[in-house]
């Protein structure tokens, strides 16, 4: 069996939530909507989830909308916002470093601007703050923490500057919603479940009660047993949290010190103490990112990439590019409650002798 | 200037090919690296960065990207 070492893009399906979707599976797929019994328990169960996942992030029930996908809830977010500040204009401010699916929902529903960031990833809150006062803007939107890398952004200085200038803040807390509560100062929240343990095809979306949103078309029925699973997984998750966020970010620690340590010419990125527990990203000079990829894969390692060989559309990551970093090259580890001390200990081994060998077969060892 | 000409290469193959010729150019001296793989953009310069190079800019010719790398050691 491999070590799966990408839960920053979905961690494996917690014990938790298996046994709530297939008891939802039995109890949950009439249409919540109707008026017959079998409806009922549907509904009895989905409340049970809004009132749950509502709790652990802080919303009422009424401000939470599950979503078929992270992806969705953000293009819901975005599009909802536009449509209700429509007089006001179409401007929307965001990080370099956002999700991609933030940066297509701003593209496709309104007029995108940039915020830099720093070499660590970290948003530049002065010129943030002074994009969000320009005319015409009427959403801001900066993840809880980078989804590549790892670094936290400062949402406390971001919130004051969207309140200062009345625009209201997308956050999008995928990578902390499974560990932490949203930080404060919102207006709207997204997050997805395959990101804690929850099955895939389902986000979340909170709105806060006064945002000017538009909640749009009836996006159709959810996936109602992979809604209960995902809020029983949350539920599981959170209550581990503290003591799996502190083993994690000690497994962060140790391989963020060992692979500069061990592998020679590498860069490791993202903040070294502001970050989620979870993530750690680095890149190695003149190795291949696709090769690494599976030089890893068959040494059992699953791991993720932001080098352009590893992407679909063969441009490197954009949060990579946008800190000036190297893009070639490049390993995430991401790691979920499952990942043991040896898993650790055995990645450690092979990753150097394993970028020794595609860089001695590149020849490019003696550069 | 020595121009480098690594159009249609990917990453890292432009960087590699720039380790290899700036040991051939004298301290002081400019290469020019013809790229239009994308991911030269960030890679050329975080490899000046990591190298102690200088990146002295990027600018268009013939349709490709160039980059500018004046040897510093």
């Amino acid at each position: 069996m491999g070590v799966y070492l990408d839960a920053a893009t979905a961690a494996p399906l917690h014990p938790v939530a298996r046994q709530a979707l297939l008891a939802a599976l039995e109890d949950g797929w009439a249409d919540s909507g109707k008026l017959y019994s079998q409806a009922r328990r549907a509904r009895l169960l989905l409340d049970a989830a809004r009132a749950s996942t509502a709790e652990l992030i802080g919303v009422r029930e009424d401000e939470l909308f599950f979503a078929a996908s992270g992806t969705a809830a953000i293009g819901r977010a975005v599009a909802g916002v536009v449509a209700a500040r429509r007089h006001v204009g179409t401007g929307i401010v965001h990080s370099a470093v956002e999700h991609s699916a933030v940066l297509k929902a701003a593209a496709a529903f309104g007029t995108p601007a940039e915020a830099p960031v720093d070499r660590d990833g970290r948003l530049d809150v002065e010129a943030f703050a002074s994009r969000v006062l320009a005319p015409a803007v009427v959403l801001a939107a900066v993840q809880s923490a980078n989804h590549e890398v790892g670094t936290r952004q400062p949402i406390a200085p971001v919130a004051e500057a969207c309140a200062a200038a009345g625009v209201p803040l997308l956050v999008d807390a995928a990578q902390t919603v499974s560990h932490e509560p949203a930080p404060p100062g919102w207006s709207l929240l997204t997050a997805s479940a395959r990101k804690w343990g929850g099955p895939a095809g389902v986000g979340l979306l909170a709105v806060r009660k006064g945002t000017r949103w538009e909640p749009g078309d009836d996006p159709g029925p959810l996936d109602l047993p992979a809604v209960v699973a995902a809020a029983a997984a949350l539920r599981a998750v959170r209550a581990e949290a503290k003591a799996d966020a502190e083993r994690l970010s000690a497994f962060v620690d140790r391989i963020r010190a060992e692979v500069a340590a061990t592998v020679p010419d590498v860069e490791v990125v993202g903040h070294p103490t502001d970050r989620v527990p979870h993530v750690v990203t680095f890149s190695c000079l003149y190795v291949d990112g696709e090769a690494l990829l599976h030089a890893l894969d068959r040494e059992g390692f699953a791991v993720s990439s932001g080098s352009a060989c590893t992407s679909d559309t063969l441009r490197p990551s954009h949060v990579l590019a946008a800190m000036g970093v190297l893009t070639h090259g490049n390993v995430r580890v991401s790691l979920h409650p499952g990942v043991s001390d040896n898993d650790i200990e055995r990645f450690l081994t092979v990753l150097p002798r394993t970028v020794a060998r595609l860089r001695a077969e590149a020849g490019v060892d003696t550069l | 200037m020595k121009v480098l000409d690594c159009r249609g290469r990917r990453c890292p193959l432009p960087v590699i090919e720039l380790a290899r010729a700036l040991s051939e150019v004298p301290v002081g001296d400019v290469i020019r690296v013809l790229a239009d793989d994308p991911a030269a953009g960030a890679d050329i310069p975080a490899w000046c960065r990591l190298r102690g190079q200088e990146f002295a800019g990027e600018s268009d010719v013939d349709g490709s990207k160039a980059y500018d790398v004046r040897r510093l050691s």
